[in-house]
């Protein structure tokens, strides 16, 4: 029986020639993530036991984001935590607020992350990395702090379900429309404990940031991580960044490797969708109900790339949002931020009547910057509706891609954004 | 006998076990007075010390927050008993010796107020009103060396100390099949 590329990556970091699902390993892991919000907890954790220590510091990376710049005091200290062992332990690996932005987007861009290595984070997006060809997964403050301590963790190995997708997406469709078909189809545990590969033509065909986007929300599925195979365009993208072939190990699921479950998903026959609260599986097509929206988000770890928010500026390009819609866009990094305004979108944000805010997680998981009141309505390109999620319990939170948020923010109401695909009556492109 | 709170709606997510708006504090104690705030307000007014919640699939499925398990352990809950529990949420439990037992039929057993008892040992779960008796998944053997520890990072000191005293090296790094690090083999589902 071959292994699924899962099964190799965490084989290779526990000392076995082969492990099988369901077995308990001790993994190594190459990166450890940190932000400051679970973080200082591990460090507290350490310190009350004298295992004050970093295993390897030049493994660690750590990146402020959640509460980031400090919405009050006690945010401020959370830093502080995080920023003063950093300097204590010498980590290099420090993307201090002017220098990084949301955590995962910050990694998968640095070069650090790479295709065959282990990663974990106190934080359950952390499965975003996968696209890569890494086994990424998130994890408590006590598994944080032992893997800070000690560079490894236990594992229980998971099986794997392939999601095989084939044919062309249609206009007005995007990764998130896929994921959040996928997530509607098996349910929000449907994948709980599961590796969730991704393969077949359209991923082939498929840029780097799409492919984050699917990987990102394998926790929205239960998933323990998602993971897409190594090809040209993943190369090219570390390439990019610096990274040299010899500098990471591509692993293949195996001909025969032993998937629980496979997929089967027609791009083609995909709809823009949107998740209606309180759960990411409850989605339906855009636009069925014109239902009012109050507030219009765009960022997140899931979907604050240049790519969404080209997207975006396609749609706003040349109109306004609606009387009566808040909308925020958020560039999931600094660098990202930077290139949104040499491509001149903030502008088309701005002039639209969007508040263009800082890299931070903020909004997603109502911290700060955009914390939903009572009885709001907001179209969010994050990963989560939860109850409370982005606010006041009451709010109610409609999951979709960056396109239908746009859409939506000029309309008013939640819409079909293919009704907008050519851009607005006086766009330039 | 403790008593049983019925939290009988599947996925309830650690957002409503314990709001993002309060974890600019990993203090357990601070948790505890907004355990499971999104759902029931009144649930920290109501919990006894050594009560047992009772909940839908996939409890604690969502963000990665550990801070789950201390806001119910740090409000008295003794453990919580579900059909099964999102992943990160059950590794949680684990690391943290707190006891989150998978039980089929839990729910439709319970009313909310019940008491119960509960027999680790033997591995099963009694409604004393109704007289039910329900046996849950047995506890990992893995997951109860880290209980006997004090929970992972105790194991791991302890698997680190052995492996000094033995081989006088530091394991600083190790893992790759280091021998002195007992290796679990048990099939907790993490």
């Amino acid at each position: 029986m071959g292994m699924t590329m899962a099964q190799k990556i965490l084989a290779a970091h526990s000392g076995h020639a082969a492990v099988v699902p369901g077995q308990l390993i001790e993994c190594t892991t190459d990166l450890v993530l940190c932000h400051e919000i679970t973080t200082p907890a591990a460090l507290r954790m350490l310190e009350e036991r004298g295992m004050n220590r970093a295993f390897d510091p030049e493994k660690i990376v750590a990146i402020p984001d959640h509460s980031v710049p400090a919405m009050n005091i006690k945010a401020a200290k959370m830093y502080q935590k995080l920023k003063s062992w950093v300097q204590e332990q010498g980590i290099r690996h420090f993307y201090d607020v002017g220098r990084g932005g949301i955590a995962h987007v910050v990694l998968e861009n640095s070069g650090l992350l790479r295709p065959g290595q282990t990663l974990v984070s106190g934080d359950s997006h952390t499965c975003n990395g996968g696209a890569l060809g890494a086994f990424a997964t998130g994890v408590g403050s006590t598994d944080l702090a032992g893997a800070i301590y000690a560079g490894r963790v236990w594992f229980k190995v998971p099986e794997t379900m392939l999601i095989r997708v084939t044919g062309e997406m249609q206009p007005g469709v995007t990764p998130k429309d896929l994921v959040l078909e996928v997530i509607k189809r098996i349910g929000a545990d449907g994948a709980n404990y599961l590796a969730m590969e991704w393969t077949g033509d359209t991923i082939d065909r498929m840029d780097m940031e799409g492919r984050f986007t699917l990987t990102n929300m394998a926790i929205e599925a239960g998933g323990k991580t998602g993971i897409i195979a190594v090809d040209d365009t993943a190369r090219a993208y570390l390439a990019a960044r610096g990274v040299t072939p010899d500098q990471y190990t591509e692993y293949a699921s195996d001909p025969d490797a032993p998937y629980k479950v496979v997929i089967e998903l027609d791009a083609s026959q995909v709809e823009p969708t949107v998740a209606y609260p309180h759960i990411p599986s409850n989605g339906r097509v855009a636009g069925t109900d014109p239902i009012p929206v109050t507030h219009a988000y765009v960022g997140s770890c899931t979907n604050g790339r240049i790519t969404d928010l080209r997207e975006v500026a396609h749609i706003l390009r040349g109109r306004r949002v609606a009387d009566g819609v808040q909308m925020i866009v958020v560039p999931a990094t600094q660098a990202i931020w930077k290139q949104a305004a040499q491509e001149g979108l903030l502008e088309v944000f701005v002039e639209a009547g969007a508040s263009v805010s800082y890299p931070s997680c903020g909004a997603c998981l109502g911290m700060h910057s955009g914390v939903l009141g009572p009885d709001d309505v907001c179209i969010s390109s994050s990963n989560r509706n939860f109850v409370g999620r982005m606010g006041d319990p009451s709010a109610q939170i409609y999951l979709a891609s960056p396109a239908t948020v746009a859409a939506s923010a000029v309309a008013g109401v939640i819409s079909d954004p293919r009704e907008y695909a050519t851009g607005g009556p006086s766009a330039a492109d | 006998m403790p008593r049983v709170h019925v939290f009988g709606r599947d996925h309830i997510n650690t957002d409503e076990i314990i709001p993002a708006r309060h974890l600019t504090s990993d203090v357990e104690s601070e948790l505890a007075r907004y355990a499971m705030e999104d759902y029931d307000p009144s649930f920290v007014r109501r919990v006894q010390p050594g009560d047992l919640v009772v909940a839908g699939a996939d409890f604690g499925c969502g963000s990665s927050r550990e801070h789950a398990v201390w806001a119910l352990r740090g409000a008295g809950v003794g453990a919580v008993i579900a059909p099964n529990f999102a992943r990160i949420f059950y590794r949680n439990a684990i690391n943290n010796g707190f006891l989150a037992l998978e039980c089929a039929g839990i729910v439709e057993a319970f009313q909310d107020g019940d008491e119960a008892d509960l027999d680790l040992a033997g591995g099963t779960i009694t409604n004393a009103r109704s007289g039910q008796r329900l046996s849950f998944v047995p506890v990992p053997q893995f997951a109860l060396d880290v209980q006997k520890a004090g929970g992972w990072l105790e194991y791991m000191r302890e698997a680190d100390a052995a492996a000094a005293g033995t081989l006088n090296t530091p394991s600083t790094g190790a893992g790759h099949g280091h021998p002195a690090t007992p290796t679990p083999q048990e099939d907790p589902h993490a």
